[in-house]
């Protein structure tokens, strides 16, 4: 279940470009943790890095430790295809498999890795983690359509319940509303907010009232200029960053004065 | 009285307006779209009136004796087996040489590989029908004794062993090469484009690399695969220089694949008789390029059919 994530001394590479510099931070169980920060200061790639994606991109690297529940993730015997089954990813845009119907993209996780499953039991998971995303009453009569026919803010729904359906330990959101309308980014938020009782969720916002509004702790991203690498400029509790910061930087931000 | 009416029957806002470039560009599109229909109409239309006379000649003045099907049937069956042959041997090899260019291979290896297959396609066929001739049917004659023995229970290999390898197997395997470069150069593309976002949520969903093909990229590049098969299908149904060399056809139709008496190929044996054919032969082997003309034309709109029964499903809405 939700999970502790203790980040020491990490620095994030493209290929010989440092693109985050020395990021320490401890990652709340239990409770939403929103970054925010100017484009290009290095909040997404920092939260790649969290389930191992960063190194998808051919050349990407990190150094530095990601501890969670005293597992390095990034240690030599750490298999990351087991990390992003217990750590969960909701992207910027929808991205539910096309070929797929609705069914099957909720189900696709616990398919993996040979794993087979009696159908009464999957038809569980499907429901409980549709029910999770609510979703489930605006898509149950029709679990066999493609999960493209739905709406964007649907679409990002039954990509969280596809998320939640493996039953992971955190749950990594990089800008889940950036593609949706106030309509739909609040049934989103409303749904984070359900679900930070049995999860870790990390989540990456343009939007600060939106941070403001879901999250208790918020981390501030930031670098000195082009070709620099970013760095945490601050991470305290959400009510701190947004009333009286620590850091000049970060009072400039959210008042609005840059980015 | 005109001139002045005219503006307000006419508004400008309503005309098009149509720039010289756009008229000129329309009008060479529609123009090729034409030629096309054109060109097609003019050969599909000369094949028939040319097999008329054929497919109307009593049985016994069809070469061979046994009327104009029993003439062709063979032709048919050993057309379609060599080309079915190649299609199942190329089409899993040139989905696995795309998938190791695309997702396997390091990006150096990738390109040179990339290249060498390619190369493939600009050997010309002539020179494929002596490879098989003189290096591949004699290496596999081994095989050929080999499949007589062990496989004899099945119609496909119920021998006796063929002594030169001049057979439909040698020729299945001389195509699916010829087929290879064709087949994996179009799931490459296809494969390439796969999009990285769906690539990702497979990743982030844990699974392997080989579980994310399998998710997200095959499934995108299905309609491509088959579309390459058929253009495949496709040329190893219409090869006939290859064909003619390796093969020592002319046989009745049979399954068996490594005898040495087979069915010839309609194209193949329209090449090497028609320089000798007069009156009613030359129609006979237009007829059978008739059937192969259909034969392609079915195989063609039967990929379409198969690309498009899970539109919905296919990621384009």
């Amino acid at each position: 279940m939700a999970k502790r994530i203790e980040v020491s001394d990490l620095n994030i590479y493209y290929g010989d470009f440092l693109a985050v510099e020395g990021v320490n931070v401890s990652i709340e169980p239990r409770s939403i943790t929103a970054l925010i920060g100017p484009s290009g200061c290095g909040k997404s790639t920092f939260l790649r890095s969290l389930n191992r994606m960063h190194e998808v991109i051919p050349g990407a690297r990190v150094e530095g430790k990601v501890v969670m529940d005293g597992q390095d993730l990034y240690g030599a015997d750490t298999d990351p295809v087991d990390v992003r089954r217990h750590i969960g990813m909701v992207f910027q845009r929808p991205n539910p498999f096309p070929t797929m119907s609705i069914y099957d993209n909720v189900i696709a996780g616990n398919r993996l890795n040979g794993k087979k499953m009696k159908k009464a039991e999957s038809d569980d998971v499907v429901e409980r983690a549709l029910r999770g995303a609510n979703l489930w009453n605006e898509v149950k009569d029709r679990l066999d359509r493609p999960g493209s026919g739905l709406s964007g803010g649907q679409q990002q729904r039954l990509c969280i319940a596809r998320a939640i359906a493996v039953g992971p330990d955190v749950l990594l959101m990089d800008e889940p509303c950036s593609a949706l309308d106030p309509i739909s980014t609040l049934a989103i938020e409303d749904l984070m907010t359900e679900l930070k009782d049995r999860f870790t969720i990390v989540i990456v916002t343009h939007n600060m009232q939106q941070a403001a509004r879901v999250s208790e702790s918020t981390g501030f991203f930031n670098l000195n200029g082009v070709g620099q690498p970013g760095r945490l400029i601050e991470f305290n509790p959400t009510e701190k960053i947004f009333s009286n910061p620590d850091q000049k930087a970060t009072e400039d931000y959210i008042s609005g004065r840059f980015g | 009285m005109t001139a002045t009416k005219t503006p307000t029957e006419r508004p400008p806002a309503q005309r098009v307006v149509r720039r010289a470039g756009d008229r000129l560009f329309a009008g060479s599109a529609k123009g090729s779209g034409i030629f096309i229909l054109v060109v097609l109409a003019g050969v599909a239309a000369f094949l028939i009136g040319e097999a008329i006379p054929a497919l109307t000649a009593p049985a016994e003045d069809v070469p061979g004796g046994e009327g104009l099907s029993g003439y062709i049937a063979p032709l048919v069956l050993g057309t379609l087996l060599g080309a079915v042959l190649a299609l199942l041997v190329a089409t899993p090899l040139a989905v696995g040489i795309a998938l190791f260019v695309t997702y396997y291979a390091p990006r150096r290896i990738a390109a040179g590989l990339g290249y060498a297959i390619d190369l493939l396609a600009a050997i010309p066929s002539v020179v494929y029908g002596f490879w098989g001739l003189a290096v591949l049917a004699p290496a596999l004659v081994p095989f050929h004794v080999w499949a007589a023995d062990h496989l004899g229970w099945l119609p496909l290999f119920a021998g006796p062993a063929s002594t030169s390898g001049r057979t439909m197997l040698t020729v299945g395997l001389v195509l699916a090469v010829m087929i290879l470069p064709i087949i994996s150069a179009i799931a490459r593309e296809v494969f390439s484009q796969a999009p990285a976002l769906h690539r990702e949520a497979a990743l982030a969903l844990g699974a392997t690399r080989w579980e994310m093909i399998k998710m997200a990229v095959l499934p995108y590049g299905k309609s491509g695969v088959i579309a390459g098969a058929m253009l495949g299908l496709g040329r190893a149904l219409g090869e006939t220089m290859a064909v003619a060399i390796v093969l020592s056809g002319g046989a009745g139709a049979t399954l068996n694949l490594i005898s040495s008496s087979n069915p010839s190929t309609i194209a193949s044996n329209i090449a090497l008789r028609f320089p000798e054919a007069t009156g009613l032969g030359i129609n006979t082997l237009i007829a059978s390029g008739l059937v192969l003309f259909v034969i392609t034309l079915a195989v063609n709109m039967l990929a379409r059919w198969i690309v498009n029964r899970r539109a919905d499903f296919s990621g384009a809405n």
